[in-house]
């Protein structure tokens, strides 16, 4: 039987002897997770210092002269690109994802230990790749993260030589490290639970990110599609998208190719990709809620049901992002109809959370108040959403800043509040140290704040017309001197909150050395990651015996019982039974 | 993006309703106990490593699908011109069927524990498997002597790509049959090779349905 196969593993892990074997080439799903996180960390904070350089250029143009107008393409670009796939996709399947998964369902280690080995180190190279394309000559890619060609490779716009090509690399090595990592995300919570641990008592954070796994696994192969037609059009004069170009009187070699069949791909993956993001973020948003109310979530199986369905939706609304490329109107029916509709799983998972907050024993934890906070930028970024679903709306806003704070919100913004929240809530468990609490209050507030100050506006100037993607505006009369006023603000606020980022950056490495020690389940949680018998989990998770599992994950609160919660491993007893609502 | 969608609407559907079948009558906050122990050892009785391939071909299904929907929209386009494809093509479809015939009768000794007969089938599976690769580079040798270059036409450039990308995928196969060989070559045990060899055989009659796909799509325009 399979399951005694990965049961036994106890037996056949490969205990490394070696410091380097260790925490090196480690094929320990905890260490692999933390490098994930590391290296994430990392490049997310080279692209916090890029939108720093933007914004500084944007609230005073003139003044710094940090950067040149090709390297501010250069940085809009490299900052997108880093912050979507290879920090956030990373933190939460990477990262977040070989933390949890295999503790939460059970299991001693991924199903495959060793290609899991494997994906971060293609991931660490796909993010060398990438950076290493800052020192070549011509710059990073400047073509947006979107690289729509054909400026992405003519000649004479920012980064189209060496650029665009390692970033084109690099995608594709992340896109081969994410399998890899994606079949083990996906074998292990569907082969190794442990004895009990059926599919509905998994945690909501397994779920969200097992259905983003799927979506990632089927939907970065466009990207790669892409990936390889560009580089044949870059290197080896082909025109799959390279239309024939006259400059000057001068004929490219290529034909008739067509840039839409490239957006269409781009699409085709992009916007699965924000669920990507976005699944992992509601699964782990639900169980932090639920554990810091003290409640059992409200409406389980729908929320189950929402992340599957957001899943298979996701998939057929690509086209909104193209509704100025120009489409038969039919279509831009369709994918306007499915844009609201998918609206409808998303809103009711948010119901559900502030269900579940209703009544609840709020208990204003740092990671609660992260949730908290996301619940609000979530909602924000969603509404302004369902705004540029429709066509007609879109099209006067599409390429404004309106677009910039829509997407700022929903997947800038909401996300990161819960990459701190988990962090926050699961750093104790990893380290056996607990963050200090007044530094992770002054994070969350200031982010918070902060990030309203940095992106309600931008909604207000993009209705106003201003335009994104521009090194400067100059003097245009047809901006109000609100414009300049707004984006001086802007930036001020932006500064300050990629600081308190680096409060947490301290506090993280602070807390390692000086921070409370952390029992073995701090927040009195009932999922299996809590119950491990060391804290921080061994090599191996459970020590000789693998838990076994009684009851769902959210057993908080029950009338009657001890305490008000009750671990999944606890065994039935009398004064548990019965009305476990 | 038709073809990608009505392949990914049948990988999805298929997730999408077993997801909700398995769900659909539970109700987790009422139940005690160590129950659904057969669920506890996987919803398939199969090993991770059959689930872990099942996985992958999804995505290479995903990603062959995706390069036909560009094909399909590129040709569209007035630049396209209709080339010849070599005769070779058809030699080689040939060899790559036989490779997973005898792939799968690889498969069904290695079940039966006959080791002898398991090196056998695995050596011609490989024989053919890398005269169809022969076969193919000669198909592009062919096309390109006639004229037909990369950069001349779309056409030519998705001939290139389509072949190559699934040159790849066999190349990947190829390594694990090697590693199976040698491990064949060093221990007694069959035993030891089962998952690998039924594994691969499945792998190769994918790489075959693929290659299929792609020829009558090659073929057909
Ligand atoms: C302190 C935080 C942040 C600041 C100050 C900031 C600022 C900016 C600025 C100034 C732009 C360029 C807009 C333009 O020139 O038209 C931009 C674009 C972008 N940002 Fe952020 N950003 C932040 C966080 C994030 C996060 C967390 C994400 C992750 C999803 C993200 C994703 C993007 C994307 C995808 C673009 C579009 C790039 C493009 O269209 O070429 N940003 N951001
Ligand atoms: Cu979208």
């Amino acid at each position: 039987m399979a399951h005694v196969a990965l049961a036994d593993k106890g037996q056949e892990l490969a205990h490394p002897k070696t410091w380097i074997g260790a925490y090196v080439w480690s094929q320990d799903h905890k260490v692999i997770g933390i490098q994930y996180i590391i290296t994430a960390t990392l490049v997310g904070l080279v692209a916090l210092a890029l939108s720093a350089m933007m914004r500084l250029q944007l609230g005073f143009p003139g003044v710094f002269d940090l950067i040149q107008p090709n390297e501010y393409y250069s940085a809009v670009t490299m900052h997108g690109m880093i912050m979507v796939v290879f920090m956030l996709t990373a933190f939460f399947l990477g990262g977040f994802g070989n933390l949890l998964i295999p503790l939460m369902c059970g299991a001693r280690d991924m199903a495959f230990p060793y290609m899991n080995m494997l994906s971060f180190w293609v991931y660490l190279a796909s993010v060398i790749v990438l950076c290493a394309s800052f020192f070549v000559p011509g710059g990073a890619t400047g073509a947006g993260w979107t690289l729509y060609p054909p400026q992405a490779i003519t000649e004479g716009s920012a980064g189209s030589g060496m650029g665009i090509i390692l970033m084109l690399v690099s995608l594709a090595l992340f896109i081969v490290a994410f399998t890899m990592g994606g079949l083990n995300y996906i074998t292990t919570a569907f082969q190794a639970r442990t004895r009990g641990m059926t599919l509905m008592r998994m945690p909501l954070s397994v779920w969200g990110i097992v259905m983003a796994t799927i979506l990632g696994l089927l939907a970065f192969p466009a990207l790669l599609v892409a990936a390889i037609m560009m580089l044949l059009d870059a290197l080896l004069g082909t025109s799959f998208f390279m239309p024939a170009i006259s400059d000057l009187g001068e004929v490219s070699s290529t034909t008739g190719g067509t840039p839409i069949l490239f957006q269409h791909l781009f699409w085709f993956f992009g916007h699965p990709e924000v669920y990507i993001v976005a699944l992992p973020m509601f699964g782990i948003a639900s169980d932090l809620i639920s554990t810091h109310a003290r409640k059992n979530i409200f409406g389980y199986r729908m929320m189950v049901w929402a992340i599957i369905a957001i899943g298979g939706l996701s998939f057929i609304v690509w086209a909104h992002h193209m509704y100025v490329s120009g489409m038969n109107p039919y279509f831009g029916f369709f994918f306007a109809t499915t844009t609201l509709i998918i609206a409808v799983p998303t809103a009711l998972k948010v119901y559900n959370w502030v269900l579940t907050l209703w009544q609840g024993n709020i208990h204003l934890n740092v990671p609660m108040l992260f949730a908290i906070g996301f619940i609000f930028t979530f909602i924000h970024g969603g509404i302004t959403g369902l705004f540029l679903g429709n066509v007609a709306v879109d099209v006067p806003l599409s390429d404004t800043y309106f677009v910039i704070g829509h997407f700022h919100m929903v997947m800038g913004v909401s996300p990161f509040l819960i990459v701190f929240g988990g962090m926050y809530h699961w750093y104790p468990k990893f380290t056996g140290r607990m963050l200090n609490d007044t530094m992770g209050k002054i994070h969350f507030w200031v982010t918070f704040l902060g990030t309203y100050a940095i992106y309600l506006p931008m909604h207000y100037i993009g209705i106003l017309g201003v335009p994104r993607r521009y090194f400067a505006y100059g003097s245009l009369d047809s901006f109000p001197d609100s414009v300049h006023v707004i984006n001086t603000s802007i930036t001020i606020a932006a500064l300050i909150v990629g600081t308190a980022q680096l409060l947490f950056i301290y506090n993280l490495v602070w807390s390692l050395f000086k921070g409370e020690k952390a029992s073995s389940n701090p927040w009195r949680a009932t999922t299996l990651e809590w119950q491990t018998p060391d804290t921080p989990p061994k090599h191996g998770n459970w020590g000789p015996e693998l838990p076994v599992v009684h009851r769902w994950a959210y057993s908080y609160s029950v009338p009657g019982a001890r305490e008000d919660f009750i671990p999944q491993t606890e065994e039935p007893s009398e004064n548990t039974k019965g009305d476990v609502h | 993006m038709t073809a990608t969608l009505i392949v990914l609407a049948v990988i999805m559907g298929g997730v999408v309703f077993w997801l909700i079948r398995q769900t659909l009558n539970v109700q987790p906050w009422a139940e005690e106990g160590p129950i659904g122990q057969d669920h506890a050892s996987g919803p398939f009785s199969v090993q991770p490593a059959k689930v872990g391939l099942i996985v992958f071909l999804a995505v290479a299904a995903s990603l062959f699908s995706l390069f036909v929907s560009a094909y399909f929209q590129r040709m569209e386009f007035g630049d396209w011109k209709i080339a010849p494809e070599p005769f070779v093509l058809w030699i080689n479809t040939a060899f790559l069927i036989l490779a997973s015939v005898f792939y799968q009768l690889a498969r069904n000794a290695v079940i039966k524990n006959q080791t002898a007969q398991v090196k056998s089938n695995l050596l011609i599976a490989g024989f053919f498997t890398f005269a169809f690769m022969g076969g193919q580079l000669w198909a592009w040798q062919e096309f390109h002597n006639s004229g037909y270059v990369l950069s001349g036409n779309p056409a030519n450039a998705f001939f290139y790509v389509l072949t190559a990308v699934h040159a790849a995928h066999i190349l990947g196969g190829l390594w694990v049959w090697s590693r199976t060989l040698f491990k064949l070559q060093s221990i007694v045990e069959t035993r030891k090779v089962r998952t690998s060899v039924e594994l691969c055989a499945i792998y190769w009659h994918f790489l075959l349905l693929i290659w299929l796909v792609l020829f009558a799509l090659l073929l057909s325009t």
